[in-house]
């Protein structure tokens, strides 16, 4: 089911050379399954089409501990592998949150927390406007991020206004305050998937599901310390 | 102003397709029309200007030429991190236009009003800024604005000039210089009537362009902060001796209501407050 944990995988390789973010490695990895599935199976977009138009977008809102990101782009060719070896270094394109004027394949430069839904948002409103009806649009939101308030103004209008969005949030249960009742209760007319995030084939057909908007809750390990 | 921004944005809808209009419920009654004749690309996101603004950032990302309108407190203040990021960090440009300026919305109070919107846009890279100072100055700022991505801030205000002038006028020559501000131009006319000064009008303070003729003494006068412009005067004229004086709106909050023209004599910037610091500094 978890093809990433055994040893043998080429990602464990990759991500053992992102160093020096020690800080954020629990919520790293957190995400690394969701995001191998997403462009492993579900994303079009490939090194040769990341400037396409009609590409999907994929957002990584929760910009913090992106070594699992990095990791995945690389994997997919996206980024040279050496790039993995200096994170945060002044040589380096890789920052402890990725921008995307600095690295081929990243459409938001994230890191403050709660912008990626918004941004999201619009460009799934911009690729309506120019008939990419085809084009699919996914954020990736941390269930602490969900805290925002911001966040709050884009789930409200993408349900409003119907829009092709797919928001996955990655809950290590790591907000102060929890969400009582379940983080899909906070999205109101949106279709929501609560699945194992390390389920690869779950996640995918969560991913796969056509919702206007939709969510799919991706559960992992509790977040530790 | 703001009758003459909703007529060229809805004919500028209609011309070019790239563009998109982003609301937060201000004008939303105006733009009616728009909203019908072009649902895919005029949305109305509610009250919810972080969200506004994160959309103008999307839409450009997409290659959209968004316009975002609200009135400045809510457009610039409150969505001032949405600004930052969702278009500056993401190299992302938008047309943003504000109404209310420093305090149109007297009545209104402190809440609705503005002054600091240019000295929060100057915090950030790449922002062209204009102060219109009259209506029929409107409509060729927008246009040229859609036609590119670059970052543009529109301030429209009540209080405007008698007539329009183009970007770098010169009303009056004398010795000194004082350079007025968009609608700072007509109680800067009145204030300096009869001294020895040259008025130069600009209505575009950003990129700080404006041409200052050899003088060693030099008065600016602008409908926010006071000061704002001072560290681009101060570049232009680093290699000249210079006495300068910056006039505008004051940063103590004004605990009272009235009109904006309480409110403009209550900071000097009165034709008669104007020539009392003029004449002083001169």
């Amino acid at each position: 089911m978890t093809a990433i944990s055994a040893p043998t995988n080429p990602l464990h390789n990759l991500l053992s050379r992102v160093t020096g973010d020690a800080k954020h490695a629990p919520s790293a990895h957190s995400t690394l399954d969701v995001l191998w599935v997403l462009y492993d199976r579900v994303l079009r977009i490939s090194p040769e089409t990341a400037d396409e138009p009609d590409r999907d977008r994929f957002l990584l809102s929760k910009g913090h501990g992106p070594a699992a990101y990095y990791a995945v782009l690389a994997a997919k060719g996206f980024i040279p592998e050496e790039w993995l070896d200096d994170l945060g270094g002044w040589d380096s394109p890789l920052g402890h949150h990725p921008d995307r004027v600095l690295i081929p394949g990243v459409e938001a430069g994230t890191g403050s927390l709660g912008h990626g839904l918004g941004l999201a948002v619009g460009t799934a409103l911009g690729l309506r406007a120019q008939g990419f009806d085809r084009t699919r649009t996914f954020v990736l939101v941390g269930d602490a991020e969900l805290d925002e308030g911001s966040n709050h103004e884009a789930i409200a209008y993408a349900a409003a206004a119907g829009l092709a969005l797919t928001a996955v949030v990655i809950d290590n249960q790591s907000s102060t305050h929890g969400w009582p009742g379940g983080i899909e209760t906070r999205f109101p007319g949106w279709s929501a998937d609560v699945v194992d995030g390390r389920d690869h084939d779950a996640i995918e057909r969560a991913l796969r599901e056509p919702g206007r908007p939709h969510l799919v809750v991706a559960r992992v390990e509790p977040k530790r310390g | 102003m703001r009758e003459t921004f909703v007529t060229t944005t809805t004919a500028l809808l209609a011309e070019e397709p790239r563009t998109a209009l982003v609301l937060a419920d201000i004008s939303g009654d105006a733009f009616e029309p728009a909203l019908r004749d072009h649902p895919d690309r005029v949305f109305n996101v509610g009250i919810r200007e972080q969200l506004m603004a994160g959309v103008g950032g999307g839409l450009a990302l997409t290659g959209m030429r968004p316009i975002l309108h609200s009135y400045a407190p809510f457009l610039v203040d409150r969505a001032y991190e949405q600004i930052k990021l969702d278009l500056g960090h993401q190299d992302a440009g938008a047309v943003l236009v504000s109404i209310g300026a420093s305090y149109d919305a007297a009545a209104e109070g402190y809440t609705h009003q503005s002054p600091g919107d240019v000295a929060l846009l100057d915090t950030l890279e790449g922002w062209t800024v204009h102060v219109p100072g009259h209506r029929d100055e409107v409509p060729g700022l927008l246009r040229a604005a859609v036609r590119h991505d670059d970052r543009v801030y529109v301030r429209l205000s009540e209080r405007e000039n008698r007539e329009a002038y183009a970007d770098g006028s010169v009303l009056r020559r004398g010795r000194a210089t004082v350079v007025a501000v968009g609608p700072m131009l007509d109680p800067v006319l009145e204030a300096t009537e009869g001294l020895d000064v040259t008025v130069v009008y600009t209505n575009t303070p950003r990129p700080w362009n404006v041409d200052i003729p050899a003088s060693d003494e030099v008065v600016v006068v602008e409908p926010y902060l006071a000061g704002t412009s001072a560290r681009h005067v101060s570049r232009a004229l680093r290699t000249t001796r210079h006495r300068a004086l910056h006039l505008g709106v004051g940063s103590a909050e004004v605990r009272r209501y009235g009109t904006w023209r309480d409110h403009a004599r209550e900071h000097g910037l009165d034709p008669a407050g104007l020539r009392r610091s003029i004449s002083a500094f001169l």
